[in-house]
């Protein structure tokens, strides 16, 4: 930035004058407050920022971030930001999205935003539970879910979403905490670096319906020994010793010793070590995986499209209206 | 009365007869090539100066089993030397590949009409292909009728005994050894064609000898062999004066929507899920990208309207396109749409429904949902195109609506339209009205999001315009932009939004009466019925009955003046093809006068008889009364 440059915005700049209303309580104060310290952080500009959601609590979040916003329809947030985006690459876009909009009633969409590999950023708020319509199983519920819906508690198998992301090809996927800032400041920096989409899932407390998730798995207390974060180039270590290791055994990831683990490499030509490390998540024994599991580099839609557009204009030259309509054969009545 | 058939003809001189106007049919397997030749007939007669009209006639299946009757394609176009409104009612001529073209289509033909069929193609294994128990060509279908006997097949193989290709592939010339065969019948010069072939097999040196040798062998046959005991001629038709090209109903749309876009001085983004029959929308504007068009194939139908909704959110117009399923699902993102107030065209290529109904038939049933199938109360303007001619300036016209109202806009058009083709005659295009966009850039003290203009249309922002950001969304929502559940709002978000549809009509021209300013009866149509309908009331008036038309290009908000018109006439009859949508929504709107319904869902247009014979038993039954 030079002298002349606006005054740098601060976090406050990036709040809406909107009241926010999430539950006391709930984990989504802490990725707003994560979010709009990013933006400043970064020297984001609010006018060429975008805010794209579904429908659920986490999609509220647009009308919280003074930027531009669309609050869409369920699901559909990616398909919305597409078109934003396509139309005009010089903005921003993220998308906040949740586990039952982008990977329920969204999923179609989800898996081909990512395969295009819009350089957008999807924040994925995952509290394995539908907290708008108050609590019913959702596709990352685990089997066995007792819900109102559920009563004798879910059948289905869950989405393990950075083993889907992976799948659709997706070039950036991380996974971070809600209450953890620091880490989701340094994701989300990572994320906003990336060119392409970056997948980022949320794991998000919802204190009304179901926080027994979020208590066994990554609240503070039981944080080190329940989480790994991967780092590239860094050893898959954790535990409050620091004193436990991962390491690929073929086509499984066994535990070891801190001092046999596997370095950690999010950009191998194969995703199978993401898609093998996001898979420790059925196991309850495993360390559920944080940090960076996929980041690689790949052609970016917007780009492309807007590409063959001046390709075209380069070799054909500008089109006028004229040589649309008289095109062809063309004849004359006098 | 035995009609003459090719055997007992004999030589003698070959009279030149001039006819005013003829109707062919061309009728094979959906491999046979008979879009490709009728197209190319078409196309020489639009060349050679004909008025004409087309209906593609295909089966959805890309290659149903060979030789069956659900496999059959046909072609119907009608030529003339004087104004023709359409591809006419019954067939002149029909030229049958096999039996089973034959069956399908021979009770379309004119009594006393031509029918030309491969006789090689009547073997026992075709027969039972086309479950014929008895041979057509013996057993007395064909009585009343010319016949025309041609070892198609056999002909090819002769004309094509130098050539390298393999028989498979010579047999697939077949059709231009047809076309040329008609082309001597009919007059017609083969140079456009075998230009055509070379452009169209540019590089394939043996595909396009066999295709031009098979077309000659085929003109030459008529001049040689007699089959014919003359040739016809159809002199060129008395057009308005002007510069036409041929154009197809889905190009012409396609066109227009270029050219809306340019005149709101926006960047088009198309968005399509390809359905037929409105999938090669999608592939015309995916070849005019050095016209700026951005285009995408989006995943499905939802993302499609997204997508659009999100690239007009960004400032630039938004477009989709899809058929009637994809109207059902795109229903919740039309609502977004309409509670966002931002401008979309969406194009409707009706086909015959429900569910997946017939896709590549015609009807004009998405009416009703058009205009309210949607969750809540969602109003938006509806345009309907009626001809391939007509689609270029009704595409601006949805791209006008949306923008100067910020509204979505649905564009109808159906099957009949989208791949019928007829003359063009082209605008002159620095006639044509822009209606460039203004942006709001600045924040005035009293500036709201959803504040209203004149019309009630809300500014249009776009997003990095510093200082102006805000957030929309499907939620109701205060003039602020900001989410409202308040109870008095909402009542006067729900009126607004109503009455910014009706003042549509403020801007739409009260349709003219085509004949008297009043009598007994006012056909009323809209859509892709236009020409068989005029032609059913010119023929009407012709017998001296009272009998005048109007056409709707808007069907909602309906234009002023239509009650002053319909209370000069006794009767409205509404000719559709659905159960009665727009004689309904007339009810409802402008309760005080008779609507009569006359409705036909076949999948094909009404013919010019059927309505002929409507118009005169109401007449009746009203004189009678």
């Amino acid at each position: 930035m030079t002298d002349t440059a606006q005054p740098a915005l601060t976090k406050k700049d990036f709040a809406s004058d909107q009241e926010v209303r999430w539950c006391p309580g709930c984990g989504d104060y802490a990725i707003l407050n994560a979010l709009q310290k990013h933006m400043a952080e970064s020297g984001a500009d609010p006018a060429k920022t975008v805010f794209v959601s579904g429908i659920g609590c986490s999609s509220r979040f647009p009308y919280y971030m003074n930027t531009y916003g669309f609050h869409t329809i369920h699901g559909r947030a990616p398909a919305v930001a597409t078109g934003v985006k396509v139309a005009n690459p010089d903005l921003d876009v993220w998308i906040v999205t949740g586990d039952g909009d982008s990977l329920s009633i969204g999923g179609n969409h989800l898996a081909h935003i990512l395969r295009r590999n819009l350089d957008v950023n999807i924040l994925m708020f995952n509290n394995e539970i539908y907290g708008l319509t108050k609590g019913q199983y959702s596709p990352t519920s685990p089997v066995g879910t007792k819900k109102k819906s559920t009563p004798m508690g879910s059948i289905d198998r869950p989405f393990e979403p950075a083993q889907f992301a992976v799948g659709a090809q997706a070039t950036f996927v991380a996974r971070t905490i809600d209450q953890d800032q620091k880490h989701m400041s340094k994701i989300l920096k990572a994320a906003a670096a990336h060119k392409g989409t970056s997948f980022i899932e949320i794991l998000q407390n919802c204190v009304i319906f179901n926080k027994d998730f979020y208590a066994t798995t990554v609240e503070k207390k039981v944080r080190p020994e329940r989480t790994v974060d991967l780092s590239a180039g860094e050893p898959m270590i954790y535990g409050a010793e620091r004193d436990k290791g991962l390491r690929f055994n073929g086509f499984t990831v066994e535990r070891c010793a801190a001092e046999e683990a596997d370095v950690w490499h999010p950009d191998t030509p194969s995703h199978a070590p993401a898609v093998l490390i996001a898979g420790m998540r059925d196991d309850p024994e495993m360390p559920v995986p944080v940090g960076i599991m996929r980041s690689v580099e790949a052609p970016i839609y917007e780009t492309g499209v807007n590409a063959q557009v001046e390709d075209a204009i380069a070799t054909k030259g500008a089109g006028n209206l004229k040589d649309l309509v008289y095109d062809g054969e063309i004849w004359t009545v006098d | 009365m035995t009609p003459p058939t090719a055997q007992d003809t004999s030589a003698g001189e070959l009279p030149l007869q001039q006819l005013d106007r003829v109707v062919i049919r061309f009728a094979g397997d959906s491999g046979d090539g008979m879009q490709v030749t009728g197209n190319q007939f078409t196309r020489t007669s639009a060349l050679f100066g004909n008025d004409l009209a087309t209906l593609p006639d295909f089966p959805a299946e890309i290659r149903a089993p060979v030789g069956t009757r659900p496999g059959v394609s046909g072609f119907q176009l009608q030529f003339s030397s004087s104004d023709i409104h359409t591809p006419g009612d019954q067939p002149d001529v029909l030229v049958a590949m096999n039996p089973a073209a034959l069956m399908v289509n021979v009770s379309t033909l004119k009594k006393g009409g031509i029918v030309i069929v491969n006789s090689d193609a009547f073997k026992a294994t075709d027969l039972k292909k086309a479950k014929c128990d008895t041979n057509p060509l013996e057993d007395g279908t064909l009585d009343g009728f010319r016949v025309i006997e041609v070892g198609i097949n056999s002909r090819v193989s002769e004309a094509l005994a130098d050539s390298p290709l393999s028989n498979k592939d010579k047999q697939r010339c077949k059709n231009f050894y047809t076309l040329g065969l008609m082309y001597w019948v009919y007059s017609r010069p083969l140079e456009p064609t075998l230009e055509w072939l070379e452009e169209k097999f540019k590089g394939k040196d043996d595909l396009i000898a066999a295709n031009q040798i098979a077309l000659r062998a085929g003109y030459n046959a008529g001049d040689i062999r007699e089959l014919f005991q003359g040739q016809y001629e159809v002199p060129k038709a008395t057009l308005q004066p002007g510069t036409y090209r041929n154009v197809m109903g889905n190009q012409a749309l396609a066109i227009g929507l270029v050219a809306g876009a340019r005149l709101a001085g926006l960047k088009p983004v198309y968005c399509s899920y390809p359905i037929t029959p409105a999938s090669s929308v999608l592939e015309f504007l995916a070849g005019y990208k050095n016209h700026g068009v951005v285009t995408i194939q989006s995943e499905d139908e939802i993302a499609a309207i997204c997508s659009a909704i999100g690239a007009s959110f960004a400032g630039t117009l938004g477009m989709t396109g899809t058929s009637g399923p994809g109207m059902a699902l795109k229903g919740e993102a039309m609502g977004l749409a309409i509670s966002t107030e931002l401008p979309l065209v969406i194009v409707d290529v009706q086909r015959a429904g429900p569910s997946t109904g017939m896709p590549t038939k015609v009807e004009q049933s998405d009416l009703l949902s058009s205009i309210f199938g949607r969750n809540g109360d969602a109003p938006m303007p509806v345009v309907a195109i009626s001809k391939p001619s007509d689609a270029f300036e009704l595409s601006i016209e949805a791209c006008r609506i949306a923008v100067q109202y910020m509204t979505p806009v649905i564009l109808l058009s159906d099957n009949f339209i989208a791949n019928g083709a007829e003359p063009w005659s082209l605008p002159d295009l620095d006639s044509l009205e822009p209606f460039p966009v203004q942006f709001a850039e600045e924040k005035t003290e009293d500036f709201q999001s959803f504040g209203r203009d004149e019309k009630l249309a809300r500014p249009w922002v776009k997003p990095g315009t510093p200082g102006m950001e805000f957030r929309i969304g499907g939620l109701e929502k205060a003039p602020s932009s900001n989410i409202s559940y308040d109870p008095d709002n909402h009542q006067a978000m729900t009126d607004m939004r109503h009455q910014k549809v009706r003042n549509v009509a403020d801007s739409i021209p009260t349709p003219e009466v085509d004949g008297a300013d009043s009598g007994d009866l006012l056909v009323l149509g809209w859509g892709s019925t236009v020409g068989i309908l005029r032609q059913a009331v010119e023929n009407a008036r012709a017998k001296g009955q009272s009998v005048s038309r109007i056409h709707l290009t808007h069907v909602w908000p309906l234009p002023h003046g239509l009650d002053e018109i319909f209370s000069r006439f006794k009767s409205v009859l509404v000719p559709e093809m659905n159960v009665a949508q727009m004689t309904y929504l007339l009810r409802g709107e402008l309760p005080d006068h008779d609507y009569i319904p006359f409705n036909k869902v076949t999948g094909q247009p009404f013919l010019v008889t059927e309505v002929e014979a409507e118009i005169k038993r109401v007449l009746d039954e009203s004189a009678g009364a």
